[in-house]
């Protein structure tokens, strides 16, 4: 039987789960936000990364096998798709119920409490055929993906559309409802819900419109060949899902890192600093880094690591979270914009406005502040990204300097205008000779260095590389 | 978090707290018997000399630090910035400043008498020459000595040093110190102090060394802190201190021969994980959590720095009581904070090889610049002339402001855990060879 080890970091805005197995292969990955209950996070996050792994094992089987045709493939990813989206609808019936609640126990005059279920009605109905128009047509796009964020923004669009006075009574009963709803542990039944996509598959192909004439935007040459061809497609691949079924993912071993680590669920010997999980991690996926800069979502730290991925020192920033992940979402909100849109928009920058402030509240009265004074929001941003790195370098000096390679690991990694003053300033201060490694899975770093401890157990055993030489 | 449960303590313990009792009682009462008060600090302090004109010290920044653990500095910092002083400014000055105007308690419960004399006896920080321009004008009238400390540039003390020093208490503090008390200065007197002085230095080295053991009967930094109390403070030079630390140094060979380790709040230490050199003060508003997080994981500090902060004996030296106004002066240059950064990663490099460290730690106070400048650089070399790995936290003296318990355990935990691979790594490596 194969075994299999997991990886949770529960951190401070999202929790991560990585399942690897016996060769450090990374079989699996799950990403939700963290909430209040952090052993519902870290459930979700470990389901997440359990249903990932049963898909990546479905495409693993295909690549190698005859059936590796581009339809296959596509109708592979739109079941993936339409997997999430039947999660979606039962968590959406929870919240449902949560709403119904609150409005009946908050609102105590009948009538009052019939006028507000009534409009959760009509906003639901408005809003659940847009959602799952989303979810099958891949159309979520750079947005974040979690329940919360998916269905708030939903919400919210349907609520400015009434009235003004309708405004607070339902952002009240929306507060009190989406805690408790995300709190709670649901347990999905693979096989029901990946059935259950299939059949929504079959309406969604059988719907498709029939000339080209009517091509909307989702229709590529891959949906072009599964036209007409759905059901024999869906038909050779029962087996293979089938398969993926009833697969075994039980966890040998696993590490719970990350600010919420203390809280995890987890035996005592199984919780292990983060600060060792990104660089044991980022090391695994870059074996030749010496120094990892990881920015999280409220802390930088820059980390010294020897060869075989262990940590030698590490510094971190003090009593203040500028410069870190909530920083940008914060200025994201000051801008009204997505995090997403953040750094594509600095990118834009052609000079960079010099932003003094390091305290976060503060960044953000400057920036209203330039705005008025006339700068363009491209080169605000500019600078703002350019100030996270300016104090990323402070951190990264402290901790003993850039030492080649360097890896840049964390949820911050994935906006390119962090990146590109990194490159940038690490250049300037460091020489050309030093090669920097962002991954793209630069998030899951944490967690998977955790799963690589779990695998080893290292209270008793070492890593890999080291064994070898020991045994030399 | 706070630990309710009762420390345990041994005999030394409590023969230091009926010093400290019978000590602020004779402060408390110092007005009705006549006795004159002398302000002063700790680095340099010329105790022997203060009590050789039968006069009482009183060291504003124990008190301060003593206010700290008694969870009474919020409030006092709170009032020394109501009137006026800044956020950045030195915790201690601040407590110190604030219990003033709070009728200044001690911490016996008794009112601290007011000073006679203030006598600045080290100038290597410079707050405190302005935290007694503050007492000045707190106590106006009061006469003020003050003696000029040069600092170890050169990494070593000259006799041209000396002598400058000597001359400054010849002429500034002795004739200050005489008008004082109505006494006059007895070199005979001061001679036989310094002898007992010598004695309880002796001791001291041996308790401090016997961490040099494995695993060692003490822990140098946390219980340190308390070992150093009389030595440092108003008894050196005293029947009382070579008593206690005699009664010490009996405890801690007793510990050795049976191979206990140190006493905690919480009992002794039973497993010992981590030996560690530490350098920096402790946190004191959290003092018994700031330790608990180090016995909880088996983490005994082995030698510190904080701990050498009133003299550096050690290094070899004892007050001489042939010369004694020169032992003095040389006592006064050579406390651990007047050591050039040289001198201190040499000794704290000294210390990670003699005491068998697995590590080196900081903790880096954010409102003591003579403390902490200079530390980064210190670590750095420590880590690359030892091999050990370096940690850094940051907090503070006296205001509880400045201790973040989950921010410092989260670095802790993160510290302890690269100490266990690290020693997994270095274990097998020696079974490999």
């Amino acid at each position: 039987m194969n075994k299999f080890y997991l990886g949770v970091d529960l951190g401070s805005t999202t929790s991560k789960a990585v399942i690897i197995d016996e060769n450090d292969i990374i079989v699996g990955k799950g990403i939700t936000n963290t909430r209040a209950n952090y052993a519902v996070a870290a459930d979700i996050a470990k389901d997440e990364a359990i249903y990932n792994a049963r898909f990546s094992v479905l495409k693993k089987n295909l690549t190698a096998d005859s059936l590796s045709r581009p339809e296959y493939q596509k109708y592979i990813s739109d079941l993936e798709s339409v997997f999430q989206y039947e999660q979606f609808k039962v968590r959406l019936d929870r919240l449902g119920d949560e709403l119904v609640k609150t409005c009946k126990t908050f609102f105590h005059e009948k009538e009052k409490q019939e006028e507000i279920l009534e409009h959760l009605r009509k906003i639901r109905k408005a809003f659940k055929p847009r959602i799952k128009y989303d979810y099958l047509f891949n159309n979520l796009g750079a947005k974040n993906q979690f329940f919360r964020d998916i269905v708030s923004e939903k919400y919210n669009e349907e609520v400015n559309k009434l009235d003004m006075s309708l405004f607070e009574p339902l952002m009240t009963v929306w507060d009190k409802s989406i805690s408790p709803a995300e709190n709670q542990k649901i347990e999905f039944d693979f096989k029901e819900l990946i059935y259950k996509a299939i059949e929504e598959l079959k309406n969604k192909y059988s719907d498709l419109p029939d000339t080209i004439s009517e091509v909307n935007l989702n229709f590529d040459a891959e949906m072009n060949l599964l036209k007409g061809n759905f059901n024999h497609v869906s038909e050779t691949l029962r087996k293979h899902i089938d398969e993926v079924i009833d697969l075994d993912f039980t966890i040998t071993n696993m590490t719970g890192t990350g600010y919420g680590r203390a809280l995890l669920p987890f035996p005592g010997d199984c919780i292990r600093s983060e600060i060792l999980c990104h660089a044991f991690g980022a090391h695994a996926v870059f074996p030749n880094t010496r120094t990892v800069l990881d920015i999280g979502g409220q802390d930088t730290k820059a980390i010294q690591v020897d060869k075989y991925g262990l940590v030698t020192s590490f510094q971190m920033n003090d009593r203040c979270a500028a410069g870190c992940g909530r920083y940008l979402g914060y200025i994201a909100d000051e801008m009204s914009i997505s995090l997403n849109e953040l750094g594509p928009l600095a990118m834009e920058s052609k000079k960079e406005v010099n932003i003094c402030s390091t305290c976060t509240v503060f960044a953000g009265a400057e920036l209203r502040e330039l705005t008025n004074l006339g700068e363009k929001r491209a080169d605000i941003l500019g600078g703002l990204h350019k100030a996270i790195i300016m104090r990323a370098m402070s951190l990264i000096a402290r901790s003993g300097g850039v030492f080649n390679e360097f890896t840049f690991t964390g949820g911050v990694a994935r906006n390119p205008a962090v990146i590109k003053y990194l490159k940038q300033l690490i250049t300037e201060n460091y020489g050309e000779g030093i090669k920097i490694n962002i991954h793209t899975d630069s998030i899951f770093m944490g967690a998977l260095g955790g799963a690589m401890f779990a695998r080893r157990n290292l209270n008793i055993d070492l890593p890999s590389e080291k064994k070898k030489a020991v045994n030399v | 978090m706070a630990n309710t449960k009762e420390a345990i303590k041994e005999k030394s313990m409590l023969i230091q707290k009926d010093m400290l009792a019978k000590q602020f009682h004779e402060l408390g009462t110092a007005k009705e018997t006549g006795k004159k008060v002398v302000y002063t600090f700790v680095p340099g302090n010329l105790t022997e000399l203060i009590l050789s004109f039968d006069m009482l010290p009183v060291y504003p920044e124990i008190n301060a630090l003593q206010n700290g653990m008694r969870k009474k500095s919020g409030d006092y910092i709170k009032d020394a910035e109501k009137i006026g002083y800044s956020e950045d400014v030195c915790t201690y000055v601040k407590c110190d400043i604030g219990a003033m105007l709070n009728g200044n308690i001690g911490p016996t419960g008794e009112k601290l008498p007011s000073p006679d004399l203030l006598l600045l006896s080290y100038t290597g920080c410079f707050t405190f020459l302005k935290w007694f321009e503050n007492l000045e004008r707190l106590y106006p009238g009061v006469p003020v000595a003050m003696l000029h400390t040069p600092y170890q540039e050169d990494g070593k003390i000259s006799a041209e040093q000396v002598t400058y020093m000597v001359k400054q208490m010849r002429e500034e503090v002795i004739p200050k110190m005489e008008k004082v008390s109505g006494r006059k200065y007895d070199e005979k007197r001061l001679s036989a102090m310094l002898a007992k002085s010598a004695k309880s230095e002796d001791l001291l080295v041996k308790i401090l060394e016997s961490a040099k053991q494995v695993p060692t009967p003490i822990d140098a930094y946390f219980a340190g802190v308390y070992y150093i109390g009389p030595i440092f403070t108003a008894f050196r030079g005293t029947d009382e201190a070579v008593n206690y630390y005699s009664e010490l140094w009996s405890e801690v060979q007793q510990r050795m021969a049976l191979g206990l380790g140190p006493v905690t709040p919480e009992g002794e230490m039973q497993e010992q994980k981590f030996r560690l050199v530490v350098e920096g003060p402790p946190n004191w508003t959290n003092f018994r959590e700031f330790w608990k997080i180090f016995y909880d994981v088996g983490a005994v500090i082995v030698a510190s720095s904080y701990t050498k902060v009133g003299g550096v004996y050690d290094m070899g030296f004892r007050h001489d009581p042939s010369e004694p106004l020169e032992t003095l002066a040389k006592y006064c240059m050579g406390c651990y904070t007047n050591m050039n950064l040289p001198q201190r990663v040499n000794l704290l490099a000294d210390y990670v090889k003699e005491y068998k460290a697995d590590g080196f730690l900081i903790n880096s106070i954010k409102s003591c610049n003579s403390f902490s400048a200079g530390q980064l650089m210190i670590m750095r070399e420590i880590e690359q002339r030892c091999g050990v790995p370096v940690g850094f936290i940051e907090s503070d003296l006296v205001d509880p402001r400045y201790f973040s318990y989950a921010n410092i355990k989260n670095r802790l935990e993160s510290y302890f855990q690269m100490l266990g691979q690290r020693k997994i790594i270095l274990g097998s490596e020696v079974a490999a060879t």
